[in-house]
Formats: structure tokens, sequence, C-alpha cells
């Protein structure tokens, strides 16, 4: 009986503590979350708090929305191909600085000049987006000011008077927008996979080189099945990030809140802010919010069922 | 959204007010419902006798506190005011210049303890129809019945630039002066011309000629603010209210159903603009430039013109060289034209306030008394670069900067030939299509009837908006 006793008073003391934190996650994260979803009905402006409810009309016209469908193309593309690119780029890296070198005497190591080249590789990582936003606008300017058309005119690949406008052609934009992702990224997720790879006990590569395996063998069959929770991991997180990009495209790209040239680089979130904050449609803004919401969630969900396997122990 | 480390230049407080200003509103409402418990301690100012010098009672020695929005104007002209305010009245100024205005002033605003005097403008300034039903705005049309300080046999009213009344009035009551007065159109370096002889064209033609000699001599024609189709956006729509009269562009705000389609002055406009392109006289890369880097260029004379409104002498105070000899061109006309060449697109913006509750109200109406004298109107255009409502407001023996001297002259020679758009404040949403059309159109994406088609189609759309039955100008 006094266990019982004693089992109630800790459950209170843990309820007490946990208490203050419950109430401000019910407050600031569910509670806008339902917030949204009713505002989601209503034709509010924004402006004024006077609205009227709408029933579904903000998604049925969401349905026929151009610019919104074309925004969630944009958006399913970057979500295949920013943690395709990264975790493959950052993989062979985080291979080669850790597993790559030429075994020598000393057994496994990474390729000369590695740990350089892990504190380099880094850096990116260390940049708020704003920066990055920034370094990249000049990498990317339209005339020959521009980091990427002044060594292209210089090498006389493209004519100076006709300079490659990459952020405003509507092929490019995406692509180039990818890129700044992706460059981003990839020393973050060379670390996670480095210090996953570190955690590998070097036994198994010596037994590996030892059965004459060679680096690609090495790699397939060793070093990938044993750091594929963390792949897994950085696939959702990666793939969150690309279902937002909201900062970079509204930011580098033109138009009200980015998204152009003429809406090729749109994504939803940046459709979502010039209906909430520009156009006084907030109350179709909040079916977007509603539409990315549910989205991201079906993606977590089968990208942690898909890649589900049985953890290797060692 | 643009915080790209520039700075905040005028193009961003016009054109991104409008969409960050939205932002403090649902944090205003929530803000004052909950503090708003500030009440109605109405300290009775010290008023002094009213007499015909000092009609709203002002008495000496008093406190003045200042708030101004320091963005593209700085705010050294508030600070000049202030001294000669504290001169005349013996008063002890505060000044406090600041972008955040909602920020600095919310609470102050709840708590009733407002400033004197505040210029309620920029990316987070307090939006005026809350302020107004709330009654925190005090109604300045005393200050317009008051004789003015130049002429004490007029009324202050009468020495303003049309609109500007109409501009600051809310639910009949006149709450708001709208001081700075823009001009729009096209830019060019004197310096440049003079040298290579040119002389500033008066048609589209010349226009077009003056471009391909620049070409010529290796530079750009035409730059504009790529990135931001607003711009060249301007020079459409100014070219097609000047061919089609001022009907032309009230079809265009009254959303027509031939407003563009089916109107020869919108066609010919678009085309007039489109063969810059086809004849490739760009600024080479200007379509995906942002407004400081094409400017900027223009700056070191790679281009002959850029449009822009009359803020863009002092946005590029510190990359215009010395001898550079700015100067504005209205934008040049086309052949049958129904305004002439001098029309301009012309408006009131930068909205100063004296809030109700105000410690020293009446000192506050005497300091926007002062603001529309002809010696506080030359004070802001020699330190802030730009124009103002008071008409005929700049002492013509002080020397202002080239730029803004230009407009000067170009705003008188307009007379009353003057015009402004109303459907951009009105239809955020079918201002950004077009804009998207042009930027497309100069891109040579599209054709000019593909535009008009889009244009069209953006208004239709617009004409949808419940609101629109409220929107008309005759």
């Amino acid at each position: 009986m006094s266990q019982v006793v004693q089992g109630r008073g800790r459950a209170g003391f843990i309820a007490g503590f946990l208490l203050a934190p419950l109430a401000l996650y019910l407050t600031f994260v569910i509670w806008p979350y339902v917030q949204t979803f009713g505002y989601s009905f209503t034709n509010w402006t924004g402006q004024s708090p006077t609205f009227d409810f709408v029933g579904v009309d903000n998604y049925s016209a969401l349905m026929k929305d151009e610019v919104f469908r074309g925004a969630l193309w944009n958006n399913l593309l970057l979500l295949v191909f920013v943690p395709a690119v990264t975790i493959l780029l950052a993989l062979f890296f985080a291979f080669m600085v850790n597993a790559g070198g030429r075994g020598g005497a000393g057994g496994v190591q990474g390729v000369a000049g590695s740990r350089l080249y892990k504190v380099v590789y880094f850096f990116p990582q260390v940049l708020s987006l704003a920066i990055l936003a920034v370094l990249f606008g000049a990498v990317y300017r339209t005339d020959e000011g521009g980091l990427l058309n002044g060594v292209l005119i210089r090498l006389g690949i493209v004519d100076r008077m006709h300079p490659i406008e990459w952020l405003n052609e509507p092929r490019l934009v995406l692509w180039c927008l990818l890129l700044v992702v992706v460059w981003h990224g990839v020393g973050f997720y060379l670390v996670l996979f480095s210090a996953a790879m570190q955690s590998i006990p070097k036994d198994i590569y010596e037994a590996a080189l030892l059965d004459g395996a060679g680096r690609a063998q090495t790699f397939f069959r060793v070093t990938l099945p044993l750091l594929w929770d963390s792949v897994q991991t950085s696939a959702v997180y990666l793939g969150i990030a690309a279902m937002d990009m909201f900062v970079l495209v509204s930011t580098m790209t033109s138009g009200q809140f980015g998204g152009g040239p003429d809406h090729h680089s749109e994504v939803m979130a940046t459709v979502l802010m010039r209906n909430f904050l520009y156009f006084g449609k907030s109350g179709y803004a909040c079916a977007m919010g509603v539409v990315m919401l549910v989205l991201t969630m079906i993606l977590s969900v089968i990208t942690l069922r898909a890649t589900r396997r049985e953890r290797i122990e060692f | 959204m643009g915080s790209t480390g520039e700075g905040l230049g005028r193009r961003d407080l016009i054109k991104r007010s409008a969409a960050l200003g939205l932002i403090s509103v649902p944090t205003m409402s929530f803000l004052s419902a909950c503090a708003s418990g500030g009440g109605d301690t109405t300290k009775g100012p010290d008023k002094a006798a009213v007499s015909k010098e000092n009609p709203f009672g002002v008495s000496k020695g008093g406190k003045m506190d200042v708030v101004v929005f320091k963005g593209g104007f700085g705010d050294d002209y508030a600070k000049a005011w202030e001294a000669a305010f504290d001169k005349k009245w013996g008063t002890t100024s505060s000044h406090l210049g600041t972008q955040e205005i909602t920020g600095k002033l919310q609470t102050r605003f709840n708590g009733g303890n407002p400033p004197d005097v505040v210029d309620n403008s920029g990316a987070q300034r307090i939006k005026l129809d809350v302020l107004f039903k709330s009654n925190q705005l005090a109604d300045l049309t005393p200050v317009l019945d008051a004789p003015s300080l130049d002429d004490p046999s007029k009324k202050v009213r009468d020495t303003l630039i049309a609109g500007t009344i109409e501009q600051g009035t809310q639910g009949g009551k006149f709450v708001s002066l709208n001081y700075v007065y823009t001009v729009y159109g096209f830019w060019y370096s004197g310096k440049l011309f003079k040298e290579k002889g040119w002389t500033p064209p008066k048609t589209w033609d010349e226009f077009l000629a003056i471009c391909a000699k620049a070409k010529e001599a290796g530079l750009g024609g035409l730059a504009h603010q790529g990135k931001y189709p607003y711009y060249i956006n301007v020079v459409i729509m100014d070219l097609i209210a000047k061919k089609g009269g001022l009907e032309a562009m009230k079809a265009i705000d009254n959303l027509e159903p031939n407003a563009f389609e089916g109107s020869a002055a919108a066609l010919a406009a678009v085309e007039a603009v489109y063969e810059v392109v086809e004849k490739d006289l760009l600024l080479p890369g200007t379509n995906g430039l942002t407004h400081t880097e094409s400017q900027t260029a223009w700056n070191q004379y790679k281009a002959a013109f850029i449009p822009s409104g009359s803020w863009l002498e002092n946005e590029q105070l510190k990359q215009t060289p010395d001898d550079f000899d700015m100067q504005f061109l209205p934008v040049p006309v086309l052949a049958d034209s129904k305004l002439p060449f001098e029309a301009i697109r012309a408006g009131a913006g930068e909205p100063f306030i004296v809030p109700e509750k105000a410690a020293n109200k009446p000192g506050g109406l005497e300091f926007i008394r002062s603001m529309l004298s002809r010696e506080w109107s030359t004070i802001f255009a020699q330190q802030a670069n730009s124009l103002t409502v008071v008409k005929d407001g700049v002492d013509p023996g002080v020397k202002l900067r080239p730029g803004t001297q230009s407009a000067v002259t170009a705003l008188k020679a307009a007379g009353t030939n003057t015009f402004n758009y109303l459907y951009p404040d009105w239809y955020s949403e079918m201002d950004t299509a077009i804009q998207d059309a042009s930027n497309e159109l100069m891109a040579k994406r599209i054709q000019p009837k593909e535009w008009i088609k889009r244009a069209q189609a953006a208004v239709n759309k617009a004409a949808q908006d419940p609101n629109a039955k409220n929107n008309r100008r005759s």
C-alpha cells in the first residue's frame, strides 16, 4: 500500500514539473495550429477582427490555384533532390575523410589532410541563411560583376552583352537554389556521418581490408549499413527543410516574398506569405498552412516507415 | 524578407511597407486588447492664450516630444526643425529617430502618453486606420484653417499641392499630413549627356535614339531595377497615361473591362517599352539586378537612363560621383499623346500625425503648421533631398542638389499636368500580377499582346473583389 501512495506521489511530482512546459507547448504550438485550422474556414483578411465563416471555399479555391499547385510541385522536386544530393555528397566526403585513405601501416584512416577538410566543410553551416542569400546573390549576379558570369565571360563562354540571368531564368532558378541548400547542408551532415562512422569499430574495417575489399566495397558493405540510422534521420530533416525553403526563396528571387520569375521558383511557404501579408487573404493562407502541415506529417510518417530496418548491434 | 544588408532604401519603404505594415496589425489588436488600461488621464496641457500669431495657444517654455521614422530621408531634417521650433517658442524638444515606430510607440499610445508629433512611416508604422478607429489621432483641420506662416492673409490649406488633403483624410477628418512629394520618371547624368553631346529626349523615338547611341558608345541604354519589376512598370503605366490621357488611367483604376484589352494606348505603350528589349538596348544583365546594383551601375556611367521616384538622389547619395549632375526626365511621349511631355506622375507620402492625447497638443499642431512654411519645407529639401507638399515650397535662393533641383523645375513645368495611379494601393494582387508580366516582357519571354492579356486578366480578377465597389475615381 505504501508503494501505491509513493507511486502516486511520484506521478504527481513529475506531473507538477511537466505542467509548465506542457502549458507552454499547448499555448504556443498546439493552440496556434488549432487557430490556423479554424481561420482556414473563414475569409479573414488579417487586418480586421471581423470575418465570416465560408466553409471549405478556401480549400476548393486552393485546388484550382495554379500558382499554389506549381509551388507544391517545386516543393516535391526539392523534396527529392535536396535530401538525395546532400546525403550522397555528405556520405562520400565523410567516407573519404574517415576511411577513404590508403591503408598504410596505421590501418584505416582518412585521405591526407582529412582533419582540415572536416573543418572546412563545416564552414558553410556556420553562416546564417541571410548571409547565404547575400553571398549567393553575388555569385548569381546577372551582370559581369557576378562571380559566375564574371568567370564565364573571362573564359569566353558567355557573351558580355548577354550574361546568364541565373535567378531570372525560369529553367535555372530552382536548381540554383538547390545548389545553395546543398552547399550549406553538406558540411553539417558530413560531421554527423563522421561521428557515426567513428563509432564503427575499426576492426570491422581492418577485417574488410584483410579480406581485400576496395574502397567501394567497404563503403557499400560496411559503412552504409552501419550508418543507416543516421541516414534516415538526415533524410527526414532535409525533407522538412525542403518543404520550407522560405528564407532563401523569398530573399534571393524576384517578386513579393520571392517566387519569381513568374512563379517559377515558388514554394508553398512563399505563396502562403504573400497571400497572408500582402494580398490580405489570411483565411486562404491559413488553408495553405493546413495543407502544408498535413503534407509534412504524411511525409515524415512515410519516410520513417519506409526506411525502418533492423538495427545492427556492434 | 530582403534583409540583404543593404540598408533600408526608399524602395524598401514604399514597396514593402505595405506588406510588412500588415504584420503590426494582428500584434496591434492583440496588444491593445490587453494593454489598453492606460485610461483617459487627460492632463490638461498648459495652454496659453490664443492669438493670431499663436492660433493653437502654444505656451512658451513647454516641452516637445517628436518621434520620426529614420529611413531613406534620415532624421537630420527633423533635428533642424526642432532647433528652429525651440528657438521660436522657447521649448525643450526631445527627439527620437527610429525605424521601430510600432515597437517604440505602441505602449505609449495605449498608456495615454504618446509623443506630440509622429512621422508614422516605414515597415513598422502603426496602421493609420487602426489609430483612427481608436480615437488616437488629432483632427488637423484647425491647422488647415490657420493662417500660413509665409503669408498670414492665406490659409494653410491654400498653400498645399492639390490632393494632399484628400490623401490625409479618414472618415471625413484630416488626420495625417503626407508631407513628402514624390515625382516619378527617368533619371540621367547631366555630365554624361554633356560629354556625349546628347540632348534629353522628349519623344520616345528620341529616347530610343539616345539608347542606341549609348550602345554604340559601349554603354547600356536603359538600366532598370529588374529584380523589382515595380520600376519598369512605372514606365509602362506612365506611357499609357500619357498616351491615352487621364481617361486611360482611370479606366485601369476603375477596373474597366477594356482597361488594357482593346486599349490602343496600352498596346502602344507596351510595344514601345518592348522595343527597348528587342533592339537590345538594355544594360546587360539589368533584368536580374536589385535596385542598389542597377542604380549603382548607372551611377558608374554604365547606362544612360534609369527609372525611379525622386527618392533616388538621397538613396544613391554615397554612390553618386560629385560631378555626376543627376537630372530628372519626365517619361518621353509617344506620337499623338493626350498629355504633354511635361506631365508627370506625382504623389505624396510620409504621413505626419499629432496624437489626440499628446501632452503638448497645441505644440504639435503648431509644429505641423511650421512644417508647411516655406522655411521648413526648404530645410527638408536641403537635408533630405526631396520635395514637400508645400506649393512652390522651396526658396529659389537656396542651392539644392542637382537631382532635387531638376525635380522642382520639372514639377513647375508640369503645372496641373500631374497624375497618379491608385490601383497599387487598392489592389495589391493585381499590381503584383501586372509586375510579373512586365518582368516577363523585359526578359523577352512574352510579347506585348500577351502582356495585355495578362494585365487584363488581372484587372478582371480584381473586379470580382467585393471591395472593388467602394473604390472608384472620377
